[in-house]
């Protein structure tokens, strides 16, 4: 079992203008991967792009590899001019994952963010708050799949044309100030992913109210596996690699 | 079969291929995907006497067929080194060269003497593309006079066959090959990265924390390959070639310009298994062109008159 593969594309469909699911067949005995890793992708053997990307791991079904990603670069509009039988050489699944929940837990994603978190929900069927935040409907991509995998769902938008209108982390608040005062276990550990200035805030919360909070970071990344310390984030501890120590990382390690 | 082996400075490397500092971490990060005894020989990630914690980020930033990167030198130190990574290293049945650099005189000459006290360093390559606290931040590497100062004083305190890593900053790199090799080098390896700059329009800010970077990737080969050819051409000890190889003709072109071995550097960050790809590629060349000797084809350059 290599963590470095070809793989042929089963099939890269668009969901939206801007969001796009590839799915792909490893063409050789791969490494499960666990809710929160990611691999590093490319669109061929091009010079420019030069460098694979990473994304994170959306669903591992039937031998099949799945990503969902936002058409945002260089790198993810070459991703989706892939086409089914296209070969691909992918490197993963790699980085660590998010601790498994002891019991109910808090999923917060932000954006194109609910790819890392969906297969948490997935794994822990029914026991996860999810918070998803997006800047419009349109980009709430995948909230009924997430939602139908969730205990609850909550939504917000930044333009109010899906859920409620303003920031995820307010309505996080307010559920956790009410859930303080109605259920004895208020102490539900936060998952989250999505922008800096989300997982900013979140870490604040979490703080405040003492709970535990797992954050799935994004930087830039040349390697993905440890070598080039291109993606490094500043924690307590220093400098901390991203792809390796990460991508999650408890929020009070990350100097914000 | 071909003779795949090369000796360079006193080293023998069963196939002329290693990896490029820097780009291979300490060896463990790539040793999952292949059998590291397969390589050349191994050099480590940059280290400096005492741990470097490096820059802020962002630290790279893809360019045309190439990366910028400035990554500030963050190493564990060579304390560290020798007790936590060494003894993985000393696993495999290759040659382990050790990268240092310092940013003064005082620093290399620390790195260095611990280092060759380490049993399982076999070599030492010498960064030299850093700053010179000491002489107003210039480049040790691209002022011939502070250069040959400090692999003097390196070469004086150590035993070990001794590569200096030659900056392509400069204007002349056969006269700063000549330099090394005057000053007791065993061999120059070249090139290091070359500084740019990439500019985020509209921020108007440089992409990267540090302002500038090294550039490295495809996009320098053919620089790389003109600047080992003028300096193979200047000096007698051998010359190890480096800059933007992701193929095996690539590594080609730079055996046939002069290169006794070649490092393969970003393309490890592409494709994870790029310098077992590499030696399988220049085997394959030879045996198609039946030449059974690597030796054959170093320095093989017909140049147009």
């Amino acid at each position: 079992m290599s963590k470095y593969f070809k793989a042929e594309i089963t099939d890269n469909i668009s969901l939206n203008k801007h969001f796009k699911i590839l799915t792909l067949t490893p063409q050789s005995d791969i490494v499960v991967p666990q809710p929160g890793q990611f691999y590093m992708l490319n669109s061929n053997n091009t010079y420019d792009p030069l460098l694979k990307r990473p994304f994170s791991i959306f669903g591992c079904k039937n031998n099949t590899l799945s990503f969902l990603y936002r058409i945002r670069g260089k790198g993810t509009s070459c991703l989706s001019n892939l086409r089914g039988g296209d070969i691909i050489e992918v490197i993963g699944p790699l980085g660590n994952n998010y601790p498994e929940p002891a019991g109910d837990f808090i999923a917060v994603a932000g954006g194109v963010g609910i790819a890392s978190l969906l297969p948490l929900l997935d794994k822990r069927k029914n026991t996860g708050y999810l918070f998803y935040g997006a800047r419009s409907k349109d980009e709430s991509v995948m909230l009924s799949e997430a939602g139908a995998l969730s205990k609850e769902t909550f939504v917000a938008t930044d333009d109010g044309s899906e859920g409620r209108k303003g920031l995820i982390t307010e309505l996080l608040k307010g559920f956790l100030n009410n859930l303080k005062s109605e259920i004895s276990n208020f102490t539900l550990p936060i998952y989250a992913c999505g922008p800096n200035p989300m997982l900013k805030e979140l870490s604040k919360i979490a703080r405040e109210r003492r709970i535990k909070c797992y954050v799935s970071l994004e930087e830039h990344m040349a390697c993905g596996v440890g070598a080039c310390l291109g993606c490094v984030v500043k924690t307590v501890s220093g400098y901390r690699r991203v792809c390796k120590e990460g991508s999650v990382f408890d929020s009070e390690e990350i100097v914000w | 079969m071909v003779n795949l082996s090369v000796n360079i400075a006193g080293l023998r490397l069963k196939n002329p291929i290693m990896t490029a500092s820097g780009t291979f971490g300490y060896g463990e990060e790539y040793s999952e995907f292949m059998d590291l005894n397969r390589l050349g020989a191994i050099v480590a990630k940059g280290l400096s006497a005492a741990p470097r914690q490096g820059n802020p980020t962002p630290r790279i930033v893809e360019t045309p067929a190439g990366m910028l990167n400035a990554i500030g030198l963050q190493n564990i130190g060579v304390k560290a080194f020798i007790k936590e990574k060494l003894p993985f290293l000393k696993k495999f049945d290759i040659p382990v060269i050790a990268n240092f650099f310092g940013d003064s005189i005082d620093e290399y000459v620390k790195a260095a003497v611990e280092l060759s006290g380490a049993d399982g360093v076999h070599a030492l390559e010498m960064n030299i593309s850093c700053p010179n606290k000491q002489a107003g931040w210039i480049v040790f590497g691209t002022d011939p006079e502070i250069m040959e100062q400090v692999v003097k004083a390196v070469r004086k305190e150590t035993k070990l066959p001794l590569i200096v890593k030659l900056s392509p900053n400069v204007t002349d790199i056969g006269l700063m090959a000549k330099v090394a090799e005057d000053c007791g080098a065993d061999a120059v390896s070249l090139i290091n990265t070359i500084t740019g700059m990439a500019v985020d329009v509209k921020s108007r800010r440089p992409v990267l924390a540090n302002n500038t970077g090294g550039l490295s990737g495809p996009a320098v080969r053919p620089i790389a390959v003109r600047m080992v050819w003028e300096a193979s051409k200047a000096v007698k000890i051998p010359v190890i070639g480096m800059g933007g190889i992701t193929t095996a003709g690539d590594a080609l072109e730079f055996l046939i310009a002069g290169a006794r071995a070649v490092a393969v550097g970003t393309a490890n960050f592409i494709n994870p298994t790029a310098v077992i790809d590499i030696i399988d590629g220049i085997e394959k060349f030879l045996t198609d062109e039946g030449i059974s000797d690597i030796n054959e084809i170093i320095g093989s350059l017909k140049i147009r008159s």
